[in-house]
């Protein structure tokens, strides 16, 4: 087998500025009669402050809601006479709207984010409507204990920087929030110089930019959303939290702070999560929804090959600042969580006194190779990546991204792993399941660990 | 060459002497290729007393086989970033992936010889079988599969296959030994039973020449498909709740039995489903329980298209002291559409979206070759894409009322609901 030398990403994306500041990108991909439209905004919820948070999230549930030449009930069909799908993300770094349909509806789908940008309504009564959806979606993340768990410890290892709390929010801010306080962030954050358009799929690219133009070029720039950051202070040593609660399975997490996706240090420790956990990608919207390649990796072959967990998985994901590496543990049934995170630390710990071998390092970078092609295989995906880059890390990261990780060297992923992965950057979360009334179990299950 | 699909699929099929179909749809989208073999081996063949024995075949399966051990395999398929998955219905048992283009034909060696001679060593049936064990312990511990398994129970019985759960019970699976997961593989998992699809940056000719090398000299009898028989017809509404302590959020589960997917009516009871719980954010379910009062993240209704009497399940995760205000404003809609159907204007607006939406559903190769496969296991052919936007416009507003008026009775419907306990005096 040779290294491929498929390229990643795509030639030929052509981009322009419109004189209000907005960003378009545009890639033409003519493989189907499909096109998919994605406005990316500057704004998550590492932008919110205490008291707020949840803002930006609740900001992207509004936008659907209706704009002043939108009716709220119009907002749907629009896309869906194209047969086209929509949907919207909140996160850290950005949020963002798409619409993928028939490559028809190219100038309706334009219409709607122009109007998402410049129009939106934020009726007194949807607001309030909408607070109850939030917390609906808020309360369905906690019956995952999985997820509560990532909430706790993502709180305990990111003190100070606004990273640490949930994106969708504190049920109390969620409570408090105004419908002022909805739309001063919308207004302060929804201008053209703090967005980016992306266009892929079966359309001319001039043809784009002069629609782009056209819905888009009087919407006035705002003043640049200044952004107080906050460096999280140094951590003096290993944090732990426990949560104890009804549940029937044990989880185990271990977090280490990350570097952002434009430091030195990202690329080799995607390789480092490659050994780790197997290579996944960078792709947010696309790459982490099935299991990737892992059983030659280091935990999966020590912890499920091991007999002590039923699943291993890791998540090294680009961000604008630090966040974190998160890896994540599901005890096989009748394990206790002290042997299962003894096995895990020693993994990591013969990983940071040995480093990696050769062998290892050309799986990585071959799976990496490979997953940078499968993520970009439709016009969806392709869309994000193009945006999603722009927005938290520059458009140089997808160009350049292969060619990083083939330069990367053995010693460089041990010397992330040495630096990074030890006790003092290092918060490990259990979740401890109290036996409590569920349905009743099978008689051959053996009994929850105490 | 760019190799597109503007004009729809044109994919090629053959069928070898061993009864294998096999597929191949070339697209150049991007220089990848998804593999889906699809076998007639899902919980529906299993036995009654060892329910979940499909579901524990799939992940045993790729775990050694006469020519590779599980070593070489993993080795082989992680040096390539390819990932295999291995899928179990209550129909069939898939094996997918993706690979590089490039890597098409040790990738495609490697996916039929994991069908086709698996060894199931004891070590490895420990293993996945404690596995398996987790799984089912965090299923009792997720309340929307608990609302869904118990509504399954409620509608077929427990012991119809639709009414059982594919994982298995923990009883079942303590029964299950190598000899039993090699008898069920030697029946079911079979070229007979097989239909292969590839689809990617790759010759169709070339694709289906190197799957024949493949399969050919596989040899088996044809498998005998079992009947999926009608649930009994309900008489009367039926509940049931999965009390919860500790979660925040009840999850409901709201459905009935219907119609085959090989039914005439088809087409009309998808656009009746589409009216009521898929069209925009989840059709006229979330129009009143999101949009209207603010109740739920999600509710929709989906419609589970099986050879047999298939599901029609509404979906709703709400404040546990909501579960009451929920369930009336599903039945609210259930009624209404059942008694007077949807409007004109809803029946187009769906007809225009069903139709529009047929290019994004072969977005990706991965989503073109499970499409090919509904084709080839339906016998809906290989032209499919091409004639359903006429099928869709042929459905009349009658058929699509007859549909609403057969199943949207909530008088007969069965109701489940998982979620934390509460006195009946906290309801809202």
């Amino acid at each position: 087998m040779t290294l491929s030398l498929v390229p990643a990403v795509r030639p030929s994306v052509r981009r322009a500025t419109l004189d209000n500041g907005l960003k378009v990108i545009v890639q033409e991909v003519h493989t189907a009669p499909l096109v998919s439209v994605w406005s990316w905004y500057g704004v998550g919820s590492g932008d919110e402050r205490p008291g707020l948070t949840g803002v930006s999230h609740w900001v992207e549930h509004m936008n659907f809601k209706g704009t002043t030449n939108i009716p709220r009930e119009q907002m749907k069909g629009i896309v869906e006479r194209f047969g086209g799908m929509w949907n919207g993300y909140t996160w850290i770094d950005q949020t963002t709207y798409l619409e993928t349909a028939g490559s028809a509806a190219l100038e309706q789908m334009l219409f709607i984010e122009a109007e998402r940008m410049a129009n939106g309504l934020y009726e007194l009564a949807e607001c309030e409507s909408e607070r109850t959806v939030i917390i609906s979606e808020l309360q369905g993340g906690e019956n995952d204990p999985d997820q509560l768990l990532d909430t706790e410890v993502t709180a305990s290892a990111l003190r100070a920087h606004p990273y640490g709390h949930p994106t969708i929010g504190w049920l109390d801010d969620l409570t408090s929030m105004t419908r002022d306080d909805l739309y001063e962030h919308y207004r302060r954050f929804y201008i053209p110089n703090n967005a980016t358009l992306v266009v892929a799929g079966d359309v001319d690219a001039d043809e784009v930019f002069r629609c782009a133009a056209k819905h888009f070029g009087r919407i006035p720039p705002g003043p640049s959303p200044s952004r107080p950051r906050v460096t999280e202070p140094a951590q003096m040593g290993e944090r732990r939290v426990t949560i104890e609660r009804e549940g029937t399975t044990a989880y185990l997490k271990m977090v280490f702070v990350a570097p952002a996706a434009t430091h030195p240090d990202f690329v080799p420790m995607l390789v480092l999560d490659s050994v780790l956990t197997g290579a996944k990608g960078v792709n947010l919207w696309s790459s982490f929804r099935g299991a990737p390649p892992q059983r030659k990796a280091r935990l999966y072959t020590e912890l499920v090959e091991g007999g002590v967990a039923s699943m291993v998985s890791g998540a090294l994901l680009p961000t604008r600042e630090p966040f974190l590496y998160t890896l994540s543990f599901t005890a096989l049934d009748g394990v206790e969580l002290g042997t299962l995170e003894a096995a895990a630390l020693g993994a990591v710990e013969r990983l940071r006194d040995t480093g990696i071998d050769p062998a290892e390092l050309t799986r990585a970078r071959r799976q990496l190779r490979a997953r940078l092609v499968f993520e970009n295989d439709s016009v969806t995906n392709i869309a994000h990546q193009l945006g999603y880059f722009e927005t938290v890390a520059g458009p140089e990261f997808l160009a350049s991204v292969q060619d990083r990780i083939d330069a990367v060297s053995p010693e460089q992923v041990w010397d992330v792993a040495r630096r990074r992965l030890g006790a003092t950057t290092r918060t490990v979360g259990w979740f401890k399941p109290l036996s409590g009334s569920r349905r009743k179990s099978d008689p051959a299950m053996p009994a929850v660990p105490a | 060459m760019t190799v597109g699909l503007a004009r729809g699929l044109r994919p090629v099929r053959e069928t070898l002497d061993n009864g294998a179909v096999l597929i191949a749809q070339e697209s150049s989208a991007t220089p990848a290729v998804a593999v889906n073999a699809t076998f007639l081996a899902g919980s529906l063949y299993e036995p009654d007393h060892l329910t979940g024995l499909a579901y524990l075949t799939g992940r045993v399966i790729d775990r050694g086989t006469e020519r590779r051990s599980a070593e070489a395999i993993a080795e082989e398929l992680d040096e390539r970033g390819v990932s295999l998955r291995v899928g179990c219905t209550r129909h069939t048992m898939t094996l997918s992936c993706t690979c590089l283009a490039e890597d098409f034909d040790e990738v495609l060696a490697i996916v039929i010889d994991v069908a086709r001679r698996p060894i199931f060593t004891d070590d490895e049936l420990t293993k996945r079988r404690a596995e398996v064990m987790t799984a089912l312990r965090q299923d009792e511990d997720n309340p929307a599969v608990q609302a869904v398994e118990v509504l399954a129970e409620m509608l077929y019985g427990a012991t119809h296959p639709y009414g059982r759960r594919t994982k298995g019970t923990g009883a079942a699976l303590q029964r299950m030994d190598r000899d039993a997961l090699s008898a069920f593989h030697r029946r079911h998992v079979r070229p007979s039973a097989l239909s292969l699809a590839i689809v990617g940056d790759i010759e169709a000719g070339r694709a289906i020449e190197r799957a024949a090398a493949e399969l050919e000299s596989w040899r088996s009898a044809d498998p005998v498909a079992p009947a999926v028989l009608p649930p009994a017809l309900p008489a009367a509404r039926r509940c049931s709740t999965v009390p919860m302590t500790g979660k925040a959020q009840s999850d409901i589960a709201y459905g009935f039995a219907t119609i085959s997917r090989l039914d005439p009516r088809y087409y009309a009871y998808w656009m009746m489903n589409n009216v009521l719980g898929q069209f925009g954010l989840g059709g006229r379910l979330a129009d009143n329980i999101r949009e209207r009062q603010g109740m739920a993240y999600y509710a929709y209704s989906a419609f589970d298209a099986l050879p047999g009497p298939s599901p029609l399940v509404i979906r709703a995760g709400v404040d546990p002291r909501q579960v009451e205000r929920a369930l009336a404003a599903i039945d609210t809609e259930v009624r209404q559409l059942g008694a007077e159907g949807p409007t004109e204007k809803e029946v187009e607006e769906t007809r225009q979206y069903l139709v529009g939406s047929i290019p994004r559903l072969l977005e990706t190769n991965y989503s073109i070759a499970s499409f090919l496969q509904t084709c080839e296991q339906l016998g809906l052919g290989l032209d499919y894409d091409r004639r359903l936007p006429a099928l869709l416009q042929r459905v009349t507003m009658d058929e699509i009322n007859a549909a609403a008026a057969d199943v949207l009775r909530p008088e007969v419907a069965a109701v489940a609901i998982a979620g934390p306990e509460l006195p009946a005096e906290a309801q809202l």
